[in-house]
């Protein structure tokens, strides 16, 4: 009880930062941004433009070329004949040094492209400049090292590229995601068309500036702005031999079943809805950071989110009054504030879906909890938010829902948090939060998941596999096994 | 007179463990390449192919757990099994139209491959396994468990050693599988069963069906509780129903149709790593 009144007790106190923002001023964004096909910015076939704009202040930011079929039809062809005519036979230490050239450029340019990721996607500054464009960085610098080495990677067998291979990324870790697309398949001798999203082109162009400048071979990487429609037509390009999509489950579904009369590859990274697991013998205070950490980094827009929390009945109540202290702290606003730690939902359109989840939510019976801020007026925004008294059949335990919505329930025994724990159809991540080593290990074989996190959360690093089992996808991304999607082993007989 | 009549056997399905018939009753209806010996097998239904599904989920839980040294040794009996029954399939080979010197060469090299990948059961893990040497202060590591359960067509044309070869490493590395025979000529296949039997194979881990592929494809590769599909079959049409099918529940496919399974290359590690799932599990380092 007195846990929970001096909790009420300090949420009422109101904390006052000084603004801190970051400054825009030396960063550059075109008016109007073409398709980069064949090492060249190209006024697009379908003479269609879209607009990126700013989810926090729905300000326009600039106009995006829409490729077209003939457009994607030439960037594929440029792919190809990059492909056949140098990067599958350029001295594979060469393909080196370029991703090692690139690794260092976005270095370089961190700062921009973290103030135009957060412009653009609504991210707090503090994640795009610390997360998202280092990692991105450290993904091409590590993936450069593999392109003279595959031999070592593929023990026994002989390692060969693919072809051309279409990529297509999700609008909630932008640069990030091309990084984790580009660099294995370019490693391993492939050549690239990208499909960034539709809601954040902008640092995948700036990406195409740092690649011209890189001196890339023209066409090797080929980035190419649109819709789904965009996305539709590359999957079915007959002259792509290998298709990587990060997305939803629902779109990942599509693309197998418009692949099934093709030999096309694929590899998806699909969605998610992990399971947290609170034991009762957890360090408390690590415990509510960490759930904090796992369901509201990026808005919740993270496939890989702890959406769905399990914890111990005996810890229940002081975890969830912990919870609500530490989300009314949480300073919600302008994403380029260097004190933000909740910035704007990234489109009109997710938090139209967010928000119907918040009332079916409700509606099913569940108790909500809303973090208590001042919403700013202009933008997308969704208060940090919990539900409780729910159970597993609810559509918000059930169902991804790609927003800062965290649904709580209890369990008494280990063995059964486990079984519903892997009562989903996905099985991206998940994660335990316990002080008995023994009993990590055992949670974390248990979970059917791609990832476990224990006593930690959303954590990433280039050299460490990222995908999921069942519905959350096919193949890894990360480390030596992020090489595996991009490879034929063919010394087979 | 002195004659005793032959006993000829009733071959059957295998599922969980069990010799049982076919729940539809139907038969297909099967003779020698010499015309003058005549098999009724089992003609499987989708409701047996439930049936299998079903017995494998539950195999699954247990089989997963085995440590691999312990599936090393029940492999390996398996080749032991066959072994000491290698007159019984050269004979059902010639039987089925193979010449001698090769039903002889294809039963050695059966054995061969169950050895080969009774071997793997506690090595693939240390060969696929390991730490990253992540930025930050972490430790994690990565290693690879089972898919689950998967469905098998398995290939038309090499009745024992193909139908070996494509089993075996998705069993070692944990799954367990649901397998149609050749379509064309199952015996070896049904044969097999009798020697998983005496094998310490727990019930349910390998489930052998007989029956028609067009029939079949559509069930293996829909059915919402498998997880992963090996094909094999040469059919445009049922590799383009499998993975549209897929599709459902984002099962993993796997096309052997084109390997060579007499070659020494057709078998290696990267087969067992097919229908395996590579685990990352991360934890903080400090005081």
């Amino acid at each position: 009880m007195s846990e929970n009144s001096k909790a009420k007790k300090n949420s009422s106190m109101s904390w006052k930062y000084s603004n801190a923002l970051e400054s825009i001023e030396h960063i550059s964004i075109s008016p109007v941004y073409k398709l980069f096909i064949g090492g060249k910015f190209v006024n697009p076939i379908s003479k269609k433009y879209f607009h990126s704009s700013n989810p926090a202040n729905e300000k326009k930011l600039a106009k995006i070329a829409l490729a077209g079929k003939s457009d994607v039809n030439k960037a594929v062809l440029a792919a190809k004949s990059a492909y056949d005519n140098i990067w599958e036979k350029i001295d594979p230490k060469e393909r080196g040094k370029y991703l090692f050239r690139i690794a260092r450029l976005i270095q370089e340019k961190s700062r921009e492209l973290a103030i135009i990721e957060s412009l653009d996607g609504g991210k707090p500054i503090r994640e795009s400049r610390d997360i998202d464009i280092p990692l991105a960085a450290a993904h091409f610098f590590y993936y450069a090292g593999w392109a003279d080495k595959l031999d070592y990677a593929f023990p026994g067998r002989k390692a060969s590229s693919i072809g051309v291979a279409g990529q297509i990324i999700p609008w909630n870790f932008p640069l990030l995601m091309a990084a984790w697309k580009i660099a294995p398949a370019l490693a391993s001798g492939n050549t690239v068309v990208l499909k960034p999203a539709e809601s954040t082109p902008l640092t995948a162009l700036k990406l195409a500036e740092i690649i011209q400048e890189a001196d890339l071979p023209a066409g090797v990487v080929n980035i190419i702005t649109g819709d789904g429609t965009t996305g539709e037509l590359l999957v079915n390009n007959p002259n792509v031999d290998k298709i990587a999509f990060t997305g939803s489950t629902k779109v990942g579904k599509m693309i197998i079943n418009s692949l099934a009369a093709t030999k096309k590859k694929y590899s998806l990274e699909l969605g998610g809805k992990a399971a947290n697991i609170i034991c009762e013998d957890a360090a408390i205070d690590q415990a509510v950071e960490g759930i904090i950490n796992s369901i509201f980094f990026n808005q919740g827009h993270v496939c890989c989110a702890g959406s769905r929390l399990y914890v111990q009945e005996s810890i229940s109540n002081q975890i969830i009054s912990k919870l609500h202290s530490r989300m009314d702290h949480l300073i919600l606003g302008d994403p380029l504030d260097k004190n933000t730690d909740i910035g704007a939902i990234n489109s009109k359109a997710q938090l139209k879906r967010i928000k119907m989840y918040l009332d079916i939510g409700k509606k099913d019976g569940g108790e909500i909890y809303q973090s208590k801020h001042s919403i700013p007026k202009k933008g997308y925004w969704c208060a940090p938010t919990l539900f409780t008294d729910i159970s597993q059949s609810h559509r918000i335990v059930q169902e991804e829902i790609f927003g800062p919505v965290l649904a709580i329930q209890s369990f008494r025994t280990i063995d059964e948090v486990i079984a519903k724990a892997n009562n989903s159809p996905y099985g991206l991540s998940g994660g335990v939060w316990t002080d008995k080593g023994s009993k990590i290990f055992q949670v974390s074989k248990k979970i059917r998941a791609g990832v476990i996190w224990a006593n930690t959360f959303n954590k990433f690093d280039p050299t460490s596999p990222f995908g999921g089992y069942k519905e959350s996808g096919i193949g890894r991304e990360g480390g030596l096994e992020g090489l595996s999607p991009y490879v034929n082993i063919v010394n087979r007989n | 007179m002195n004659t005793s009549l032959d006993i000829k056997k009733t071959y059957k399905l295998y599922i969980d463990g069990k010799f049982s018939r076919t729940e539809s009753g139907r038969y297909i209806q099967w003779v020698d390449s010499k015309n003058n010996q005549t098999i009724n097998f089992c003609h499987a239904s989708r409701k047996d192919f439930r049936n299998a599904v079903q017995a494998s989920r539950n195999a699954f839980n247990n089989w997963n757990n085995f440590s691999g040294y312990n599936r090393g040794q029940i492999l390996y009996r398996i080749a032991e099994m066959l072994d000491s029954r290698k007159e019984q399939f050269i004979s059902e080979l010639i039987l089925q139209g193979k010449s001698k010197k090769k039903s002889i060469q294809e039963v050695k090299q059966s054995i061969d491959r169950l050895v080969y990948y009774a071997g793997w059961s506690d090595k693939f893990q240390q060969i696929f396994s390991r730490v990253n040497p992540v930025s930050t202060p972490y430790y994690n590591f990565s290693s690879p468990e089972p898919t689950g359960v998967v469905s098998v067509i398995a290939p038309k044309n090499s009745y024992l050693l193909g139908f070996i070869s494509v089993i075996v490493p998705a069993v070692v590395g944990g799954n367990t599988v649901v397998v149609l025979a050749s379509e064309d000529n199952p015996l070896c296949a049904i044969s097999f069963s009798e020697v998983l039997h005496s094998s310490d194979v727990p019930n349910g881990v390998i489930n052998i069906l007989s029956g028609y592929c067009n029939e079949l494809a559509g069930h293996f590769s829909s059915h919402m509780d498998v997880n992963a599909v090996i094909n094999c079959s040469s059919d445009l049409k049922d590799s383009e129903l499998i993975r549209k099918n897929s599709s459902l529940n984002v099962k993993r496919v796997f096309d052997y149709e084109s390997i060579d399974w007499t070659h020494v290359d057709s078998q290696d590690p990267y087969l067992i790593m097919d229908c395996q799932e590579v685990k990352t599990t991360w934890h903080p380092i400090g005081y």
